[in-house]
């Protein structure tokens, strides 16, 4: 039963994962593509965790953390470029 | 074990001068003259042993795979050379202390001049030919610093390369022909190839081996054509040049050819390549000191002749050759040093060296005038004096030649004519200087006599000169004959060191070169106009500057026909040779490209994963005008890395992987700023067209390549990793074990590279000032507000999170995914988030600390774990580690390697920062001066 859920669970991050890219490609603005990269770091730790329940293993669920870290901080360092143009003022 | 010591000491006393230079001049001479003292007590003993007839040695392995050991030897003539070295080493120290102007910093001049001293005492001292060599290069090198220590000035510097290009290269002749001497003899001991002579002789490498170490030994000593650096070192502080440039380091080629005479000597090429080569410097430089109108550039020549006296004594041959040779080795020190030190006193009171404005000194500085006389006189040859005594013992063999036939008369008639120069290069120092009328237009006026203590080692070297030209039987005789003892390696010849030989042929030429060299005198005025106009001009360190020039041109018009500063253009060759070394093979098609083994199923998840990798890798390619945009979709090519690493097992991989993506897209943007948003095609059509398929081939060929190798079945060191991670190195995470233990040394070089690089970009940066870039002219600033509060509020929180995940993953990297490096990244990013949240300034406030100070911590706490190991008789970097038991906690696992790994963490955490901080602050900077607005 919990197999069959992760299962269509990849199947919908999957789809998510190409709709974020699609924005990503087309835009049109900036700040649309910056949120495509976030939500698809968000996504990408939605995938890990159920890679991990899929195999049954938590190594995974670290990495997913600090991809929950790092993206946080590449959208923050990208807004703040888009917002004043100098990252660290 | 005392030869040890008296090596070793000066180096460690080099330590002590810069310290005790803080207190002044005084200090700092003190504290080097104690070196000096210490080992010459330190030398009674050897000395006393070699007396006795049993030369002691001492051997250390050093690296006795290669054959090269630590062997120390003192007999006779390396005896007399360290009485020399460091007698006269204690009299320029004391000189110095009063020589030295108010702005030479005293410590570094003395702690230099240790280190030169101690690098000649290990040559002397040395019975391994390699290990020679080493002291042989680091006199070259303290000498090319000693030489340069005026640093400002241009003549130091030019005279300090010179001297280093022409030492060094003849220092690599010297190596090239030490290592054929060995494979000759089969050994690197001097004391047994000393005995292997006849072998040496008659081996048909010999010629070649003789010409390598002659080239050694005659660019040390500056013989013709190699002298031309000697002049030019001039430029050095005169106690440096009294005692590296006339009394010792010049005397290391001469000691070689007296330490090597038994093994090399006794043949046609000897006599011809040394002979030959001493008659030339002993003449021209004769010839040329008569026409120099600086006082150290006379001196200089002169040195330059007395050399080639000595080479030329060796080169005839002959064991009562030798003797002489070693006679005026003891002579020429004396006499010289004292000279170069009078002539530093005259320099300091009169302020020039220029012969034509110095006259009439006598009156003036009636003590050192009467010395330097005293000096010049032995220098000329004068009897009662002891340059009269080895003179004169050249004189007689020169007549000694039956190997020149009907040529003999040759070489008494050249030595009496360089005699006669001598006596007026002498004459010419004694009449212009202290006597010749009045000085005229001396910068310093009148001149003073100079301080006591400044003239006391001028004093105790020209006694010597007396008493050795008197009483020679008394003084010189038992040293003299130790030290021919042992360059002979054999019985010595029957001498007589008489003052009065009777009235012999040398006395006739002795006489002819005393009033031929007067009257030569005399008659300069003609002289000098004569050879104004048929050499002017003809230089040899102009010509050597020349050469120089053309090389140095050559070298660039080189560099320039392969790199004209395009980096396309590097990229695509770089590329093209790349994928030329991969597609070649593969198109010779000697195997098949696939290998046996199966294709594993591939997932659906997987597969998009791939396909949405691919996809973004082009888009990069298509958005790649539009910076930012390119910069994006970049990020998702990493994020897919990210999860092809963890797909396929490798978690360290993937959490490198990630903090790296997100420090690069923060370097990234910080370089934006200052780049224009959108960049113009440049390339014409045919360009993109080669550039398209330049990247298909590359591309291409890496993807055949490791379908290639994954189709193969491979064993790999991977699996003896695996099997000794934990057994040997106490960590299960075979990665992080790799790292900080099997191959730890890479890590210790591959983070000094880090933290060089950092350092560099540092340096690069520091003073820049760029303008910020602009998008279509003007550059939005869609926030006013600096910082954002709730931003600011919420990284807060985040820093202490992030630091305890940095430094969990950091405790635990041994035995699962983590470890220094990925830690350091981590806490990195954690620092530099409050830079963006809340502004350098308030972050600044908050910690103050020099990244510089964090990166030279980690360097150097790695390097101490390393270096910790040989405490416990390990070899560099051997790690230990055990299991523990602490109450509440647990079992807990200690290994050396974790503190290994701390040095990585904190050069990684300060690498980071110091870049990503100074590109900030290059921004900053601008916009506070608005220099570039």
């Amino acid at each position: 039963m919990l197999n069959l859920a992760v299962i269509i669970a990849f199947v919908c991050i999957a789809v998510a994962l190409l709709l974020n890219f699609w924005r990503l490609i087309r835009g049109p603005s900036l700040p649309d593509r910056i949120l495509a990269l976030d939500t698809m770091y968000i996504n990408t730790v939605a995938l890990l965790v159920l890679f991990g329940i899929y195999q049954g293993l938590t190594v995974f669920f670290e990495a997913a953390l600090i991809i929950a870290l790092m993206g946080f901080v590449s959208t923050v360092a990208l807004c703040k470029y888009l917002l004043r143009g100098d990252i660290i003022e | 074990m005392n030869l040890l010591f008296i090596v070793l000491l000066p180096f460690a006393g080099a330590l002590l001068p810069p310290l005790a230079g803080r207190l002044g001049r005084e200090a700092a001479a003190w504290t080097a003259a104690i070196v000096p003292v210490l080992a010459l007590l330190l030398a009674l003993e050897p000395l006393l042993a070699a007396f006795a007839g049993a030369p002691m040695t001492v051997g250390r392995a050093w690296l006795p795979q290669a054959g090269v050991d630590l062997i120390l030897r003192m007999d006779g003539l390396a005896g007399l050379f360290i009485l020399l070295i460091l007698g006269i080493g204690l009299l320029i120290i004391l000189y110095a202390n009063y020589y030295l102007a108010e702005d030479d910093s005293p410590g570094r001049f003395f702690a230099l001049l240790l280190l030169f001293m101690g690098a000649m005492v290990g040559i002397v001292l040395s019975d391994h030919l390699l290990q020679l060599l080493v002291f042989w290069e680091l006199t070259s090198l303290s000498s090319f610093l000693l030489i340069g220590f005026r640093h400002r000035s241009v003549e130091a510097r030019q005279g300090a390369k010179m001297a280093l290009a022409v030492t060094g290269a003849g220092g690599l002749a010297l190596l090239a022909g030490f290592l054929l001497l060995g494979r000759i003899t089969g050994s690197y001991q001097i004391s047994t190839i000393l005995g292997m002579g006849d072998i040496i002789r008659a081996h048909p490498l010999y010629v070649p081996t003789l010409l390598l170490i002659l080239l050694g030994a005659f660019t040390k000593s500056a013989q013709f054509p190699f002298h031309f650096w000697l002049p030019q070192a001039m430029a050095a502080p005169t106690p440096v040049s009294a005692y590296l440039h006339s009394a010792t380091m010049v005397k290391a080629g001469v000691f070689l050819l007296a330490r090597l005479f038994p093994a090399l000597s006794g043949t046609d090429p000897w006599f011809f390549l040394v002979g030959g080569t001493g008659l030339l410097t002993l003449v021209y430089g004769a010839y040329s000191a008569l026409f120099k109108h600086d006082l150290k550039g006379l001196l200089a020549y002169s040195t330059i002749s007395h050399l080639g006296l000595i080479v030329l004594l060796f080169g005839i041959d002959t064991p009562l050759a030798a003797v002489a040779a070693v006679f005026h080795i003891i002579n020429h020190a004396t006499f010289k040093a004292s000279l170069f030190m009078a002539a530093g006193i005259i320099d300091h009171e009169t302020g020039t060296r220029d012969m034509r404005r110095i006259n009439g000194l006598w009156k003036y500085m009636p003590i050192s005038g009467t010395l330097a006389m005293v000096a010049a006189a032995a220098m000329a040859g004068v009897p009662l004096l002891n340059g009269f005594m080895s003179k004169e013992m050249f004189f007689a063999e020169t007549f000694h030649l039956a190997v020149l036939g009907s040529f003999s008369w040759f070489l008494p008639v050249a030595a009496t004519g360089a005699g006669i120069l001598a006596v007026a290069y002498s004459a010419r120092f004694i009449h212009d200087v202290f006597f010749n009328g009045e000085p005229v237009n001396l910068p310093k006026y009148p001149p003073h006599e100079a301080p006591r203590y400044m003239i006391l080692p001028v004093a105790v070297l020209v006694g010597q000169c007396l008493i050795v030209g008197v009483f020679p039987t008394l003084t010189v005789a038992p040293f003299l004959a130790l030290a021919s003892a042992a360059v002979l390696n054999g019985p010595l010849p029957a001498y007589n060191l008489a003052v009065w030989h009777g009235f012999n042929a040398p006395f006739i030429m002795s006489l002819v070169a005393m009033f031929g060299g007067i009257l030569l005198y005399s008659r300069r005025h003609a002289l000098f106009a004569l050879h104004d106009r048929l050499f002017w001009g003809i230089e040899a360190h102009l010509l050597y500057r020349r050469v120089v020039h053309r090389l140095i041109d050559g070298a660039r018009m080189a560099t320039e026909a392969i790199d004209n500063g395009s980096l396309q253009r590097s990229v695509a060759l770089l590329l093209l040779a790349a994928g030329l070394a991969v597609l070649l093979p593969l198109a010779s098609g000697d195997s098949a490209l696939a290998g046996d083994l199966p294709i594993s199923a591939v997932d659906p998840v997987t597969l998009l994963g791939a396909l949405l990798m691919m996809a973004a890798a082009l888009a990069t390619v298509f958005f790649h005008r539009q910076r930012l945009i390119a910069l994006i979709v970049l990020s998702v090519v990493g994020l897919l890395a990210v999860l092809t690493f963890v797909r396929f097992s490798a978690p360290d991989l993937a959490l490198t992987q990630l903090a790296v993506e997100v420090v690069t897209i923060m370097l990234l943007l910080l370089a934006l700023y200052f780049l224009p948003q959108q960049d113009r095609p440049e390339s014409p059509g045919w360009r993109r067209g080669r550039d398209l398929l330049l990247a298909l081939a590359v591309g291409g060929g890496c993807g055949l390549v490791t379908w290639a190798i994954l189709t193969r079945p491979a064993t790999t060191i991977a699996d003896y990793y695996l099997a000794n991670s934990l057994p040997g190195g106490g960590g299960a995470n075979v990665v992080n074990v790799i790292l900080v233990d099997f191959r730890g040394f890479d890590t210790l070089g591959e983070i000094t590279v880090l933290a060089i690089a950092a350092i560099a970009i540092y340096a690069l940066l520091d003073r820049l000032c760029l303008a910020p870039g602009t998008l279509y002219g003007v550059r939005p600033r869609w926030a006013f507000e600096r910082h954002s509060l709730v931003l600011a509020q919420i990284t807060r929180f985040l820093l202490p999170l992030a630091l305890m995940v940095a430094i969990y993953f950091f405790l635990r990297g041994h035995n699962a995914p983590g470890g220094g490096f990925i830690a350091g990244l981590i806490t990195a990013i954690a620092l530099i988030l409050q830079y963006m949240a809340s502004g350098i300034t308030w972050t600044q406030m908050q910690w103050h600390q020099h990244f510089h100070k964090v990166i030279a911590w980690g360097v150097l706490l790695a390097a101490a774990t390393g270096l910790g190991s040989w405490l416990f008789d390990r070899p560099f970097l051997t790690s230990a580690f055990g299991h523990y038991d602490l109450p509440l906690i647990g079992e807990i696992e200690l290994a050396t390697a974790m503190l290994f790994d701390l040095g990585v963490y904190l050069t990684v955490v300060g690498v980071v920062m110091l870049i990503l901080a100074t590109l900030a602050l290059l921004s900053r900077r601008c916009v506070e001066t608005g220099r570039c607005n």
